[in-house]
């Protein structure tokens, strides 16, 4: 996968400032999606007692997730170092299998078009995409 | 074979006979070449691709998506026989126009992208759920087959 340009940054820490306040709604919304559309992510959530959207582990682990991706975004200039310990966490105790930051991923933007159907343009699209998937390699790096 | 509930249907049905084709399919597709640019290499001959602004105002591009998201039309139609529905397509984008079935899947997320961003939180996660099955079953019979 290609590395992020300036343009790039520049675009997803501007869009991300724009977005940053509904960050915790975003990342429910996302997260709650998910397990409905792609159900075998529910495996890993097997110890909640409620997993549809909205409930409130739901709410809150959106909400962490996406302070992780908030501070991916201050990190941008350098991932790797900057996701060092969330990268262990995922590989050594979580162990999500990456195959599912993609799915995620998905989700996430799918929100974002529902939320900001004019801002989220395909020129911001395609640069979250790309940040994104850094993200996801950048916390795949412990895992073998 | 694909089993479909009432309500999964009725969902269906339901997005597409509310669909501006003119709208949606033009979109669908040039979002697709702007987020993922080597799906370009299938349009050389439609003219001006060299930036985001060009490909959203490309005639051309704008025509081909409409036609795509109306191929989609035989699918709502047939919704349990779209394996066959689409052999013939499927022999097309092979054999003629040399596709990468994995081309599919970006634009059917792109697809979903822009009739997410169209509806709104009245997309929600079932719709999302069924819509995204629908498409899965029309990418999958689009690539059955290549040989």
């Amino acid at each position: 996968m290609t590395s992020l340009s300036a343009k790039d940054k520049d675009t997803v820490k501007a869009f991300w400032a724009k977005i940053a306040p509904k960050a915790g709604d975003i990342g429910r919304d996302a997260l709650g999606r998910m397990l409905v559309v792609y159900p075998q992510t529910k495996t890993y959530f097997a110890h909640w007692k409620d997993l549809s959207p909205g409930s409130a582990p739901v709410a809150k682990h959106g909400a962490t997730i996406m302070g992780g991706v908030g501070e991916a975004v201050s990190k941008i200039d350098n991932l790797t170092a900057g996701l060092f310990n969330l990268s262990e966490l995922h590989a050594f105790t979580l162990r999500v299998d990456p195959a599912n930051f993609k799915i995620l991923a998905h989700n996430i933007l799918v929100v974002l078009a529902i939320q900001y159907p004019t801002d989220f343009t395909p020129e911001v699209h395609v640069s979250m995409d790309k940040f994104l998937a850094a993200v996801a390699l950048a916390l795949s790096e412990k895992y073998r | 074979m694909v089993e479909w509930t009432e309500q999964e249907r009725s969902i269906i049905n339901n997005i597409f006979s509310n669909l501006d084709y003119d709208d949606i399919g033009p979109k669908a597709l040039a979002r697709c070449l702007i987020v993922y640019p080597w799906t370009q290499r299938y349009f050389a001959s439609f003219g001006n691709l060299y930036n985001a602004d060009a490909i959203k105002t490309n005639p051309n591009i704008a025509t081909h998506g409409t036609k795509v998201l109306h191929g989609l039309d035989r699918a709502v139609k047939n919704l349990d026989n779209i394996k066959a529905t689409y052999a013939e397509l499927s022999v097309l984008h092979s054999e003629k126009l040399h596709v990468d079935p994995d081309n599919f899947k970006l634009l059917a997320d792109c697809l979903t992208i822009v009739i997410a961003a169209k509806l709104g939180n009245a997309f929600t996660p079932e719709i999302q759920a069924t819509f995204q099955k629908f498409l899965a079953v029309v990418v999958s019979a689009l690539g059955r087959q290549y040989h």
